[in-house]
């Protein structure tokens, strides 16, 4: 993604004279899920369901990039890739429902004072949470085989499928129901269209982050530094900065943002079982590689191609759902083959 | 060789997975002066640099900074000890803008004015391009900015790699005027150098290295005076490479 | 005997005994461990030789980590399955599942190989997942095919049918039916199978295997296409898997998402590629016969421990029989570490000194 950001007050910089190069946006990818919806009108039909899934697609894609975010920037950063990130979605999840279940009647209480306090709860708690472990395991699984990636991938494999099992043997592994505060339920007419209003509050927060995380990255010196060590770790290095610390924060954020992930979608399906962190890996890494390693924007636009496809075809062909979103990384490859904006030139 | 030189290598030898690349190498950078790294491709001048920046861990044999062992220092300590480095391939930041490439150089978090204006002085182009992004920038200008970027603050040494490297005549002419001008400040430079009549304009010292040794240390008005051992050590006359 | 075992001998007195007794214990098992359900062990555990040796040819010998294997698993028993169901049960009808299963997966394995080796590792392993959960979804969603859910049973041919025997005769007290020799069909195949695997990786083509794991960016400076060898290692040990898919197939007289496609069988292939060694074919014997007997006793085991510390509950609950796995991964997680040559290598001697490059 190119932006150019100014800096205030920097003395004698001239404003550019005309004949310099345009700072030209790449918008093409940008225009990819405008796109998608429009394509999708005609088919789906109707105007009042093709906006229901559309919102819905829009949220499931939110919730994803929230996921997302953190690992593609682990990755662009340190060339590190956790095969287990789906073990903090999984864990943001159960905790959140620790919190949830019971502190039922403020999840049961009309009173939006209360579902928000006891949904922030449950938020901090499962980021908390995601967070810590995101420690413990950059640390003890991580950190040992940096550089290696066989053995990265095999080791993060590992380690997610002891923490499944540590999931089970702590809440259960059955299936554990969760239901929605009192005042996010339900939904919102518009027309003949019933959008359900937590999807709304989940494209909500997944706008918020994404614009916070974009502030962070262009408007101040962390972002400058991520930005920077994206591109060549060494150089930010050779200039005096322990980008290794800068790395360990960055994984425990990418872990704290999935647990974060995870309660949302703990409470978009409403219901939570430990697979979801398997299940939701495979949509990670094909957002992740549609949108292009180390690449923030990228991984927005392909959680919502990601999430709009899953809702389109879930309604018009719902046996190759799945099956769409691969095609959809296919085709994406085969135009960009590093992704929609490679970052990390490695 | 002077008493004290602000950088001291003494027998490193460098490895890179199998191969021995470094074979006990010796060198010094007088303090506020400039010394030469001269040698053939392949004779081991930018794995000396990385060396000593520290990206490479040497794996016999000690280097010296302004009285400290920095042989086993980690890379970011290096650099806040007061080394800059300005790398063959110049890394600048392509995504981010030049200001953001400057910015981030500038570890004390604000860029001093005057400071400011001296680099701009020498480096005009720059000024132009400061809210570009510095992908599209020329390869001279990329190479200015490499430069730039490690002299926004006061450093104590320089190491640079071959900075004239596939660059015009009149660009190479700048880049002489730049280190003359930076010889005038309190900084000591280690220069790698193809272009000998570049070593000879700036250099104080040299060494010339072949197959990961140094195989000859001294002034540079010798080296300059001397045609036949040019000859012998960098096989072209002086009067070759004008 | 060398030549059997293509020069690549077990190099180890304590690994050879195992074999040895490996080997004697499938072949007699019929005769040695009477019941069905230690036959089904052992079947199972020729079975599961094949596929995990093939996989050890993938990520031991050509250092891909590939999660689509299963995939490749599951083709060769619907394939045998649906021609089973489709035409009419008998040696036809086996014949073309099992040639069509191979196709199949040539064909897809050419394709994955082709299209995804040119990227790095992490985005091939990302992908083969990605393409192996669409597949498994695939399947369950074209039921009228596959059974979907509930997979599809099938009649096989007359000699393996249990209701098949030489005229009730029997010998040593074991009836000759149709079990008989399915197992001893399955036993002799998987054999064959595993010496074949053996000479695969120890031709010359498997030696370049082993120069392109090392370092491929000299393998290619030397001369060598990497691609194409990844890519003919990737059919190889896709078709090696098919094969035992259609074994499975056979055996069960049955195929199912469960028992082909599911993901932990991915995982237990991936945990015994490690722990039993990688990159020594023996590793996948030795590894699947002490994870598949573990498997099913140590769970036993398991279950009376949590009843005895039923009254610590996390004690319990981290003993309870379906939580074996936390233990394996935690086992895997040290093999891949500590030892990445696995029992194999440890029985000779080789310990964490030699490491798996990556």
């Amino acid at each position: 993604m190119t932006t150019s950001s100014s800096l205030p007050g920097v003395p004698g910089a001239p404003s550019a004279p005309a004949d310099l190069p345009k700072v030209r946006l790449d918008w093409t990818p940008l225009a990819l899920a405008p796109l998608l919806m429009l394509l999708a009108y005609p088919l789906v039909g109707s105007g009042s369901t093709w906006l229901t899934l559309t919102v819905a697609g829009l949220a499931m894609g939110m919730i994803i990039f929230v996921v997302s975010s953190g690992l593609t920037l682990v990755f662009g950063l340190m060339d590190v890739l956790n095969f287990g990130h789906g073990a903090f979605i999984a864990l943001g999840a159960y905790v959140a429902a620790s919190v949830l279940l019971p502190l039922a009647p403020w999840v049961e209480a009309d009173s939006l004072a209360l579902n928000l306090g006891v949904f922030a709860l449950a938020i901090l708690a499962a980021m908390a949470a995601a967070g810590a472990v995101g420690l413990f395991f950059e640390r003890v699984v991580v950190r040992p085989v940096y550089g290696q990636h066989l053995k990265q991938i095999l080791i993060t494999m590992g380690g997610m499928l002891v923490a499944e099992q540590l999931i089970k043997a702590i809440w259960g592994a059955e299936t554990i129901a969760l239901q929605l505060p009192a005042t996010f339920r339900g939904a919102v007419l518009l027309g003949d269209a019933a959008i359900e209003k937590y999807r709304l509050i989940a494209v909500a927060l997944g706008l918020v982050i994404f614009v916070a995380m974009l502030l962070v990255l262009n408007r101040t010196r962390l972002g400058l530094l991520i930005r920077a060590g994206v591109e060549n770790r060494e150089m930010v290095e050779a200039l005096g900065y322990r980008i290794r610390r800068l790395f360990i924060g960055m994984f425990v954020a990418g872990a704290a943002l999935a647990g974060l992930g995870g309660v949302l979608w703990g409470l978009y399906q409403q219901n939570i079982t430990v697979a979801i962190g398997a299940q939701v890996n495979v949509l990670i890494f094909i957002v992740i590689i549609i949108g292009g390693l180390g690449s923030t924007a990228g991984c927005f636009v392909g959680a919502l191609l990601v999430g709009l496809m899953a809702n389109y075809t879930g309604f018009l062909f719902p046996k190759v759902a799945l099956f769409s979103n691969i095609l959809l990384m296919m085709l994406v490859l085969l135009w960009r083959p590093q992704g929609l904006y490679p970052v990390a030139r490695r | 060789m002077t008493d004290d030189p602000i950088l001291r290598l003494r027998s490193v030898h460098t490895y890179i997975g199998p191969y021995h690349i470094l074979h006990g190498v010796d060198l010094d950078v007088p303090r506020g002066g400039v010394a030469m790294l001269l040698g053939r491709n392949g004779a081991g001048k930018t794995t000396t640099l990385r060396t000593i920046m520290g990206l490479w861990r040497a794996g016999a044999g000690n280097i010296h900074f302004d009285g400290t062992d920095i042989t086993r220092h980690a890379t970011p300590a290096i650099a806040q000890a007061g080394i800059a480095y300005v790398p063959e391939n110049m890394s600048v930041f392509s995504d981010l803008t030049v200001a953001e490439n400057m910015r981030l150089a500038a570890r004390s978090g604000a860029i001093d004015e005057e400071r400011l204006d001296w680099v701009f002085r020498m480096f005009p182009a720059l000024k132009i391009f400061w809210h570009q992004r510095a992908g599209v920038l020329s390869g001279g200008q990329k190479q200015m900015l490499s430069m730039a970027r490690a002299v926004i603050e006061p450093r104590k040494l320089l190491i640079v790699d071959e900075p004239t490297k596939g660059l015009a005549p009149a660009i190479i002419q700048n880049m002489i005027s730049v280190f003359c001008e930076l010889k005038q400040t309190a900084v000591s430079i280690l220069l790698v150098e193809q272009n000998f009549h570049m070593a000879k304009s700036v250099g104080d010292t040299v060494s010339v290295m072949d197959g990961g040794r140094v195989v000859h240390a001294g002034a540079m008005g010798d080296l300059a005076a001397d045609e036949a051992l040019q000859q012998r050590l960098l096989g072209l006359s002086l009067a070759a490479h004008q | 005997m060398i030549r059997l075992l293509s020069g690549d001998l077990p190099r180890s007195r304590a690994l050879s005994a195992l074999l040895i007794l490996l080997l004697l214990a499938l072949a007699c098992a019929p005769f040695v461990f009477p019941g069905a359900r230690a036959l089904n062990m052992a079947a199972k555990i020729c079975i599961f030789v094949v596929l995990v040796a093939s996989y050890d040819l993938l990520l031991g010998y050509t250092g891909i980590v590939s999660f689509a294997h299963t995939m490749f698993f599951g083709i060769g028993g619907y394939g045998v399955a649906i021609a089973m169901t489709r035409m009419e049960p008998g040696w036809g009808a086996l014949a073309a599942g099992t040639l069509g299963a191979l196709f199949v997966t040539a064909l897809l394995a050419l394709v994955i190989g082709l299209f995804s080796l040119r990227v790095r590792a992490i985005f091939f392993a990302m992908i083969t997942l990605a393409v192996a959960t669409a597949f498994a979804t695939l399947v369950s969603q074209l039921s009228d095919w596959t059974g979907g859910e509930d997979g599809l049973s099938f009649k096989v041919p007359e000699v393996f049918t249990p209701g098949f025997s030489l005229g009730h005769a029997e010998w040593l007290g074991v009836p000759l039916n149709g079990k008989l020799f399915t197992y001893y069909f399955v036993f002799c195949s998987a054999l064959v199978l595993f010496l074949l695997l053996l000479r695969i990786v120890n031709s010359p083509f498997g030696r370049v295997l082993q120069a392109i794991r090392e370092n491929d960016f000299r393998a290619e400076a030397i001369g060598y296409r990497t691609v194409v060898f990844r890519t003919v290692s990737t059919v190889l040990s896709a078709l090696f898997a098919a094969l035992a898919g259609v074994m499975m197939a056979l055996w069960l007289r049955y195929n199912g998402p469960d028992t082909s496609l599911s993901f932990e069988i991915m995982v237990d292939v991936l945990l015994i590629v490690v722990i039993g060694g990688m990159g020594t074919v023996y590793g996948a014997a030795i590894g699947t016969a002490l994870f598949l007997v573990a498997q099913t006793y140590l769970q036993d085991a398991m279950k009376l421990a949590s009843d005895a510390t039923a009254a610590v509950p996390l004690f319990s609950g981290l003993l309870h029989p379906d939580r074996w796995l936390l233990w394996l991964g935690m086992l895997f997680i040290l093999s891949v570490y500590y030892f990445p040559q696995g029992i194999v290598g440890r029985l000779r001697g080789e310990g964490a000194g030699r490491d798996i490059s990556t």
